[in-house]
């Protein structure tokens, strides 16, 4: 990793912070951040924008995660739209995509990329 | 007889499909593929999706180990560039050389590239391959205009694709009108006007003379008419061309605009190659679409295997999204049949446009356009495809949705009638496939393969599949999801007997998946009811709604409202003051409940464990106004100061509240106790209500307000108190174990086969001998019961989730609030904007 690439991550919260099975919001500069910690899958956690672009409100992170068709999602807590949590698009409107962001874990550290 | 040698060229999604239909033929054969991408066939109907968050690899077909475990040999990048048909080989780019009995050219074609002065510049692209896909993606990233030529269906996808990638799109097509091929003048201009809304710009009619580097952008393109369009990067998506050159230079016979010449059998004049899909010419017609490939790739298997079947063109009817916009087409769209008569149907307002067109004699549908609106496209393509007499009005077919509209059941079409046409299953194969013993949608699909394909014909598989079921006496599926194939009461009772306390096991014993928003807090309701253990334990946090979540009802703008428990709407006036003082503390918007309580909003998630300790240190407890679960019981003040009170009705009230407080239930639950038969506390619009009498209660059950009102039935009468209240437990805990997610008691009432009459027995007489089964467990869920709040505040674990962020203390800065009436009430997107503007 060379030291531009490793400036690049921002360590936000520790494991210990995240909900197994459900998620929480990490400010990352002034973006509002959901992470979702899903200990069994691939990638463990999950970083989509926190806004509800249909419901306008920063709620997503208080959304039902699971999976529709296999893809894993998670249920706007406003209206119940579906959002990948791999690309962000909206599953009942596929105009509608919001942001994803790179994340990792590094041992227990949650590091989120800056965009 | 030595083995067959099978060489197929090309690796797309016909040459895979071939492969995979003589492979499942078990001829025997030995079959190579030879690909010309790198990589194996993949799905390229779906490329645009690649675009919107799918990866290339979800789109694999095929894969080495796939065909190695068929025992295909398979090579790829490495194409064929000769046929030596007297040596019967074929030579690829690197000198190998692969000896045939049989050739299958599955080549596939390539994007039409009109032959324009300054088209091969790099920043000029076409948009076929997952390669093309790469290098889009990259000239997009330092581009803000992007251009489409060709405004066909492909046109459009690719313009989906352009704005996907943020960039300002324009299409610009030759021809006057968009999907000129599929639709007629009307559907066009409807489509134009509804991608033209989503902000793609249309320039139609332009003939391209030339493309030079520009100065506001990379490109400048030049039209006909004089006109000049700045662009940063152009896509080529004008059509496709048969890629024959390996037949031509092989001396096939091949068209005059190009194609290879095939014959019914698939066989091009060398009766030892077959040639299929894109590449091929059938009675002077390309098929550009997956589903006629793939029936020609069926038809030169079956021949392989020794059987009779021939290819007799295929229907070129499609449905697509294009843009989020619907658009159908079948058979003769643009009524050129002769004496054909046309019904059409335009909404301005809702932007949607339909036209049939019909025989002379109006029996007969010969083609149709739909833009805006495919519903009606299944019913129209089965009366097209089955050659099945229109109604008498077949205008009526497309007119909006009317209470006479002729339906075309399934079980009105032929057993020939196509169901999926990527596959070419008939309902009679559907129906033969229920008779062998197919039982799930699930099994019809995998063995049928129906729906298995663009998926279009999914609901209408459900419903064959759902009326052949219900003509045979077979319960039709009411899973919860598509987790769990179970109603909810057989997951309470799997629940129960299984003695099972998690989602997760719940899941492994007896669903597949991951669970979702409908199944998790259905299972959660279930063990909250069952075990009674507390909501925010950490394998349930993520289970429940966000409401259930926080303790508290989330509002529009992502705040929360908080409402205190207030026992059949008595309150002393000390804690009225404190709710009143808190409410003033934290600057929350006050007002009071149906349900005779108060309700505080605007709360912040980071402020409710504060306002919630002021709460509990003054007495109070939470409300459940967030959870599926007992909400209040309503009271009138009854014998103890009114003049008509017959029973202490508030007395009641406050004892069955304290009771069942705190009960999780398939949704909410709502009561009142009325004092005398006056009913000032509706009662009998609750799920369960009791109204007092000279000698007792009388006790109501199943009524409803809201949306869909229902008058509670009186269900027992003149009641003491003891039996009332243990009517009552096993009523509720009945009502819980068999209602369906999110059946309130009164639809559960009128669905419950034996009505009220089975209620009383089973409640009453204890005809399933499960009434002390019903009051022991309503005995646990009250022995346990909890305050949420108070255990909640207790637990520095759970209260750690109160906070907006995990790692700062700032609030959510998206909440604002204005003025109103003395009040706050959420800011609108308009004031919002104002706010913003005026505070920078």
């Amino acid at each position: 990793m060379t030291a531009l690439e490793r400036s690049a991550w921002v360590v936000v919260c520790e494991r210990q912070d995240l909900v197994a099975g459900g998620g929480v919001c990490a400010l990352l500069g002034n973006e509002q951040v959901a992470l979702f910690y899903l200990p069994q899958e691939d990638c463990e956690v999950y970083a989509l924008a926190n806004r509800d672009p249909i419901g306008k409100a920063n709620v997503l992170s208080r959304g039902i995660v699971g999976d529709i068709g296999g893809q894993l999602v998670v249920a706007s807590p406003l209206y119940k739209q579906h959002f990948s949590l791999e690309s962000g698009v909206c599953l009942e409107d596929e105009r509608i995509r919001i942001p994803v962001y790179a994340v990792r874990l590094d041992g227990d550290s949650v590091l989120l990329a800056q965009p | 007889m030595a083995t067959r040698r099978i060489v197929v060229v090309g690796n797309g999604m016909v040459g895979h499909h071939f492969l995979d239909t003589l492979v499942g033929a078990k001829t025997g054969d030995l079959i190579t593929v030879i690909g010309e991408e790198p990589r194996p066939a993949y799905d390229r109907v779906h490329l645009s999706e690649v675009f919107s968050g799918r990866s290339p690899e979800e789109l694999a077909m095929g894969s080495r180990k796939m065909y190695s475990d068929w025992g295909v040999e398979a090579h790829f990048g490495d194409p064929v560039v000769r046929i030596e048909r007297a040596a019967k080989r074929v030579v690829t780019g690197s000198g190998r050389t692969f000896a045939y009995d049989r050739l299958v050219l599955a080549t596939g074609s390539y994007p039409f590239v009109p032959p324009v002065p300054g088209a091969d510049n790099e920043r000029c692209l076409t948009y076929r391959t997952i390669d093309d896909l790469g290098a889009i993606k990259a000239a997009a990233k330092g581009s803000s205009i992007g251009v489409v030529v060709g405004g066909g269906l492909l046109g459009l996808e690719c313009a989906n694709a352009l704005q996907n990638l943020g960039l300002e799109t324009h299409v610009v097509e030759f021809a006057p009108g968009l999907m000129g091929v599929q639709l007629d003048d009307g559907g066009s201009s409807m489509l134009r006007s509804k991608i033209e809304a989503l902000g793609v710009r249309v320039h139609t009619g332009m003939n391209t003379q030339a493309i030079t580097g520009g100065s506001a952008c990379a490109l400048q393109m030049e039209f006909a008419d004089g006109t000049r369009l700045d662009t940063d990067m152009i896509v080529f998506s004008a059509g496709i061309r048969p890629q024959d050159a390996l037949a031509r230079d092989a001396e096939l016979a091949v068209g005059e605009r190009g194609g290879i010449v095939i014959d019914y059998k698939c066989k091009t004049s060398d009766s030892d190659i077959f040639a299929i899909g894109e590449c091929a010419l059938f009675g002077g017609r390309i098929y550009g679409l997956v589903a006629p490939g793939y029936r020609m790739a069926e038809v030169v298997a079956g021949q392989l295997a020794g059987e009779a079947v021939t290819f007799q063109g295929a229907d070129m009817s499609t449905k697509l999204k294009l843009l989020g916009v619907d658009v159908g087409s079948i058979g003769d769209a643009h009524c050129r049949t002769e004496g054909a008569l046309s019904y059409v149907y335009s909404d301005g307002r809702e932007a949607c446009y339909k036209k049939l067109v019909t025989s002379a004699d109006s029996s007969r549908l010969l083609g149709a356009v739909l833009v805006g609106d495919c519903s009606d496209y299944d019913t129209l393509l089965q009366y097209f495809l089955n050659d099945m007499a229109l109604p008498a009005d077949p205008q009526a077919l497309i007119l909006p949705a009317s209470g006479d509209r002729p339906q075309l059941g399934v079980a009105a079409l032929p057993a020939t009638a196509t169901i999926c046409s990527c596959h070419n299953v008939t309902k009679g194969d559907v129906v033969a496939c229920i008779d062998a013993g197919s039982v799930s949608l699930a099994d019809v699909k995998s063995t049928t393969r129906a729906s298995t394909g663009c998926g279009g014909c999914s609901a209408m598989l459900k419903n064959l599949f759902d009326d052949e079921l219900t003509a045979r006496g077979v319960t039709v599926d009411r899973s919860l999801c598509e987790h769990f194939s179970h109603t909810r009461q057989e997951l309470y009772h799997l629940v129960m007997l299984g003695e099972i306390h998690s989602f997760e096991e719940l899941l492994q014993k007896h669903g597949r998946g991951r669970g979702c928003e409908i199944c998790k807090p259905a299972v959660a309701s279930i063990l909250a009811a069952l075990w009674n253990d507390h909501v925010l334990d950490r394998r349930h946090v993520g289970l429940q709604d966000t409401n259930d979540n926080f303790l508290a009802n989330m509002q529009k703008d992502g705040t929360y409202s908080v409402v205190p428990r207030v026992a059949g709407g008595e309150i002393t006036p000390a804690k009225l003051s404190v709710l009143g003082a808190v409410a003033s503390k934290y600057q929350l918007y006050t007002k009071i409940t149906g349900g005779q309580r108060i309700d505080l909003f605007g709360a912040r998630l980071e402020q409710l464990p504060a306002i919630w300790q002021e709460l509990i240190d003054a007495g109070f407890e939470t409300g459940h106004a967030y959870g599926k679960a007992l909400r209040t019981v309503k009271s009138c003040v009854g014998s103890t100061w009114c003049r008509y009170g017959v029973q202490d009705s508030v007395g009641m009230a406050i004892r069955l509240e304290n009771r069942y407080k705190g009960l999780r239930a398939p949704h909410k639950i709502k009561s009142g106790v009325s004092g005398c038969t006056r009913e000032c506390a509706e009662a009998q619009s609750k799920d369960f209500g009791v109204i007092a009498t000279e000698n007792g209660w009388n006790l109501y059950v199943g009524g409803n307000g809201g949306m869909k009102p229902r008058h509670a039935d009186l269900f027992a009468a003149d009641l003491d108190d003891d039996t009332l209240i243990r009517y009552i437990d096993r009523f509720l805990m009945f009502y819980i174990r068999t209602a369906d997610r999110l059946q309130r008691t009164s639809v559960w009432l009128d669905n419950l086969e034996g009505g009220i009459g089975y209620l009383r027995a089973v409640v009453i007489d204890d005809s399933l001998g499960l009434a002390a089964e019903l009051e022991q467990q309503m005995a646990h869920i009250i022995g346990t019961y909890a305050c949420e709040w108070r255990a909640t505040l207790a637990d520095p674990d759970k209260l750690k989730r109160f906070r907006q962020f995990v790692n700062s203390d700032e609030s959510d800065s998206g909440v604002v609030f204005i003025q109103e009436r003395e009040q706050i009430r959420p800011a609108r997107p308009e004031e919002r904007l104002r706010l913003v503007a005026v505070s920078e």
